[in-house]
């Protein structure tokens, strides 16, 4: 199995080195390959399990409780402004 | 050049914030609007490591509402998804929302569109694809730039702010079928969602307030072709803020589009931005960086499951919609189209008229003598009760029917001394008898109803 | 015996008696760090001023007759550690990572406020393998982990300092979390009794998450009867957790001595065939002749679909990895991406990659329904038998660096455990003897929510073999 690692590394909002892109154009192949393996078993009758408590409709009621404050909010972030998070604008959306 | 005449084909998506108390997935109030910035959020909302999202269900039920609302059906399982892609203002790197089983899906709304040409209103319905349930995303304002450090390739050493008080607010997608083929459409469409969603009492739907969203999509096709043709671009506009730059948008993005398929160009796919200040849409993402959103099931929340019971619950806390409070005012009160439609616009219009037709038939006054006084002499009806208003039109009634004679004799001077603005009544132009009511008024010493004068004048120079 | 040796239930027996006090057990254990945790490196943070000052307040309460709430404070004075997954509000909390570095969470997880509400003092946070990432405990970026019962080898990983710190005697217990092994592994390493609950048994609420769907949050133990007084204090619904049923929680420790008289043990044949160790396949030989001999009927069953199992996590895990990574961005907390160190990366790009356009269904929708038929395989089991036995790994504990290099054989390792992850069910590794002086361990499955079942069965056999009782000598 091959991956465009660029456009995964991309996609993942990860920058990588070319060495590290090689190294895990290989890794990556090589677990792909293994996993594979999974085609040997017939799933066309079986329905998916992505979770398995079994549980449904768990929900909570409308109500408030209080919230962070402000300090506490931004005290693990490394740029700040006025109340506010402060980042470069160099993404576009 | 070529000649060919396109026609537009225009889908839409809406974004409906709920105004639930607490927001979507926290317990975190979602009442957000002009707050001291990042005041309102928690682990969850601001997407701190180890936080985990448990639904709201009051924006669960008022979702089904809106499907219903909007002639959807509801099915009985749904659950919610991560859609995965990373930007500043989405704290953590996806969004919850829902993929491929959405709340409320194959609905429609019916439109009534003013043809200018043939002076009627022709009838259209909109097929809605599906009503959905997501997060909203964190504020960013953009301080110390401006919107061109959004623009592909500028690498601008500029500064976002963010504020994560709108984070995790309840927020309604309503995605509908490409059936719109006119801006006007568009906005018909978005005054009657948001009249719905007012009247179920679940959103403010502002859109000044960001509180109603739109992103159209929009392409052209030729009109000689419209059943061959497959449309291969597609290009969403975002940006449009205000009602008042829904049409300009749409027409703008119309008009560039004919103009690049008449030079037998595709227009590229890509999203663009409405730029108010340069009165055009601007290419903010091309199709070859396109998102690869990677859906998956929601880990942390388990699947919803509703009852057919709990279905038919919800559909019965929604009270007289819009359309039938029109056809009913119609019907109940005689009214025409013209009056009813202005007295439901807002529920709170129609239960004030209401309720003075109420009080109204106790004096003897009509219904439809009370709408003409409502939207007439535009009412304010947050200052005047209802009461106080059939008192106001029971006692200019009197003064009026006190000076009858006065006012013939006011009447038939007016008219004696106006002989060609009554000419020109009797050929149809209406403003002249305004103008005869209006020196009527003038004449008259006392205050009068100017609605009821006009029925007497139009009466009397039949 | 020195103090920081004794289980919680003897301690707990000292500190009511007044044999001693929480400051001197808290200080003995104290010391045992200070001597020995430089070569262990099981800890990231100790935090000796706040838990002497917890132990000060312990005693406050014991001397002033807090007997009466002694059942409502099963830990009160007890030294424990939380896995650097736990978020603790004004405590570092890294997840092993240098993306975390300076992280100080504003809150507590569900479960260490239920710990700190029981009286626990909170000794430290462990070292692991960076985001639980790991079966050994080499990928941690804050170094490696060593096993105290030989310092050349792994602990196991992921949660490897809450064992090797436990095994070294630090502390009395230690939180762990489970998402493929990562409690059982370690436990079975370092001789101890390792506990991953039934899914959703234990709120994952302020735990960093590594894989939603899979991640179980236990803990380590000298012993069976210490790991069902803890599980007692963390289980139950969490309303901050939508995946915590709100089943009523049992007294886990009332059943212990009932013994395993007629129950019916299953051993899944699909584990003893590929890939074990002989040594370990003749360990299992004397764990089953112990059991029999315990009065057990012992019935060969099969899963069919174990050897599937891997391939079915590297898919699911990393999928789920990849997007409970993307919130470290730096913008809020943490330092950003290009913190991210080998292993992060590399199951956040095959779980990218399995997520992407054209390769979902393939991929993860895929690996969801081989799910459906891992844990029907249990199923169908445990309507055959009341538990299931196993060892934890094919292999005991490997040299450091033996396997760094080959993420796919790190991967292997985990073949016997990962099974119960994807299926939500209950194990308990035990320790079950020593291979050239290496601990090994076997692990009892049983059905959702049979964690007294498993107690019952894991009290039974520790207290005919008693492998507990030996200690690793530490050399200064």
């Amino acid at each position: 199995m091959k991956i465009n690692v660029s456009h995964i590394a991309k996609l993942a909002n990860l920058s990588l080195k070319e060495e590290e892109k090689e190294k895990f154009e290989k890794q990556l192949s090589s677990i792909l390959d293994y996993v594979k393996k999974l085609e040997e078993v017939d799933t066309s009758k079986v329905e998916p399990t992505p979770q398995v408590t079994g549980l449904k409709n768990i929900t909570r009621e409308d109500q408030t409780i209080p919230s962070l404050s402000q300090e506490e909010a931004l005290s693990n972030a490394k740029n700040k402004h006025n109340g506010f998070f402060k980042v470069k604008t160099i993404l576009e959306k | 050049m070529n000649k060919t005449k396109y026609q537009p084909v225009i889908g839409l998506e809406v974004h409906v914030e709920l105004k639930t108390k607490s927001k979507m997935f926290c317990g975190c109030s979602a009442q957000y609007f002009g707050k001291e910035p990042n005041t309102h959020v928690c682990p969850v909302c601001l997407g701190l490591p180890g936080a985990l999202p448990v639904p709201n269900n009051k924006a669960m039920e008022w979702c089904v509402m809106i499907g219903l609302a909007l002639n959807c059906k509801i099915p009985l399982v749904s659950k919610f998804d991560r859609k995965n892609y990373f930007y500043p203002d989405l704290p953590k790197g996806y969004q919850i929302s829902q993929y491929d089983e959405p709340i409320a899906r194959n609905g429609s709304l019916k439109l009534k569109i003013k043809n200018e040409k043939l002076k009627n209103n022709l009838e259209k319905t909109i097929r809605i694809r599906r009503v959905h349930l997501e997060e909203d995303t964190a504020k960013l304002i953009h301080q110390f730039g401006n919107q061109k450090s959004k623009i592909k390739n500028q690498k601008y050493e500029e500064f976002s702010l963010i504020d994560f008080n709108r984070s995790g607010v309840p927020l309604v997608e309503i995605v509908s079928e490409p059936d719109f083929e006119s801006a006007l459409e568009v906005v018909e469409y978005l005054k009657k969602l948001q009249q719905i969603v007012r009247y179920l009492d679940v959103s403010n739907a502002d859109m000044e307030k960001g509180e109603m969203r739109l992103e159209p999509n929009i392409s052209l096709r030729e009109i000689s072709n419209v059943k061959f043709q497959i449309i291969n671009y597609k290009v969403e506009v975002k940006n449009i803020n205000s009602f008042r730059f829904v049409e300009k948008a749409i027409d703008y993005e119309l008009k560039r589009q004919e103009e690049l398929l008449k030079r037998e160009e595709t227009p590229v796919q890509e999203t663009r931005g409405w730029d108010e200040n340069k009165q055009k849409t601007i290419s903010q993402r091309s199709k070859e960086e396109a998102h690869d959103y990677r859906y998956f099931p929601e880990p942390d929340i388990p699947p919803v499951h509703w009852t057919g019971n709990q279905i038919s619950n919800i559909k019965n806390q929604i009270e007289e919609l819009p359309s039938e409070k029109l056809e009913r005012f119609k019907k109940e009160y005689g009214l025409n189209d013209y009056d009813a439609e202005i007295l439901t616009r807002d529920k709170t219009t129609a239960d004030y008229f209401e309720e003075a037709v109420k009080i109204g038939a106790g004096h003897m006054i009509a219904p439809k003598q009370i709408a003409n006084v409502v939207i007439n002499k535009k009412i304010d009806i947050s200052s005047t009760l209802p009461a106080h208003l059939i008192t106001q039109i029971a006692s200019s009634k009197q003064t009026a029917t006190l000076s009858d004679e006065a006012l013939e004799k006011i009447i038939t001077q007016i008219v004696d001394e106006n002989p060609k603005a009554v000419e020109d009544y009797k050929k149809g132009k209406s403003n002249a008898l305004m103008f005869l009511v209006g020196q009527v008024i003038r004449k008259y010493p006392k205050k009068i109803d100017a609605g009821g004068l006009r029925e007497r004048m139009e009466k009397m120079l039949q | 015996m020195k103090l920081n040796e004794l289980t919680i239930t003897e301690a707990r027996e000292g500190l009511k008696n007044k044999k001693f006090s929480s400051s001197e057990l808290t200080r003995a254990c104290l010391e045992q760090i200070e001597k020995h945790d430089a070569k262990i490196n099981a800890f990231i943070t100790v935090c000796k001023k706040q838990a002497i000052e917890q132990a000060k307040e312990a005693d406050k309460l014991l001397s002033n007759g807090a007997m009466e709430q002694w059942s409502n404070l099963p830990l009160l004075g007890i030294p424990i550690a939380l896995k650097d997954l736990y978020s603790t509000k004004d405590i570092k909390t890294t997840a092993g990572s240098k993306v975390l570095k300076d992280y100080s969470p504003v809150y507590d997880a569900t479960v260490v406020k239920k710990l700190k509400d029981a009286g626990a003092v909170i000794i430290g946070k462990t070292n692991l393998d960076a985001w639980a990432h790991g079966s050994s405990g080499e990928n941690s970026d804050f170094g490696p982990t060593k096993n105290p019962w030989n310092q050349e080898y792994v602990p196991g990983g992921s949660s490897s300092g809450s064992a090797a710190a436990l095994a070294a005697d630090m502390y009395l217990a230690a939180t762990g979390t489970d998402t493929g092994g990562s409690i059982r592994l370690p436990a079975s390493f370092c001789n101890l009794v390792g506990l991953k609950p039934t899914y959703g048994r234990v709120s994952r609420y302020g735990i960093i998450a590594m894989a939603s769907s899979l991640d179980s949050i236990g803990h380590l133990a000298k012993t069976v009867e210490d790991s069902a007084l803890l599980l007692n204090i963390t289980a139950g619904n969490d309303v901050f957790d939508a995946t915590t049923p709100k089943k009523p929680v049992p007294d886990y420790q009332k059943g212990l001595q009932k013994g395993i008289k007629e129950l019916k043990i299953g051993i899944p044949k699909e584990y003893l065939q590929t890939g074990l160790d002989e040594k370990v396949k003749e360990n299992f030989e004397d764990t089953k002749r112990i059991l029999s001999r315990l009065g057990a009927n012992l019935i060969e069953v099969s899963l069919p679909h174990t050897e599937y199992a891997i391939a079915c996590y590297y898919i699911i895990q990393p999928a789920e990895v990849s997007s409970n990574l993307e919130r470290y961005d730096g913008i809020r907390f943490g330092n950003d991406r290009s913190f991210f160190t080998d292993e992060a990366k590399r199951r956040i790009m095959l779980g990218t990659f399995t997520l992407s356009a054209g390769y979902y269904e393939a991929y993860y929708k895929k690996a969801m329904q081989v799910r459906t038929l891992i844990k029907k395989d249990f199923e169908d089991a445990f309507v055959k038998v009341d538990a299931l036995i196993a060892p934890v790994s094919p292999t005991p504990s490997w040299k450091l660096g033996e396997k760094v290099d080959d993420p796919l054989k790190m991967y292997l390792s985990d073949v016997f455990t990962v099974t119960a992850n994807l299926a939500g069910i209950p194990a308990l590794a035990v320790p079950s003897g020593f291979i050239n002086g290496l601990p090994v361990g076997i692990q009892i499955l049983g059905p959702q929510f049979s964690e007294e079942l498993l107690f019952q069965v894991g009290f039974a056999y520790e207290q005919a073999t008693e492998w507990y009782k030996r200690k690793a000598i530490l050399n200064l």
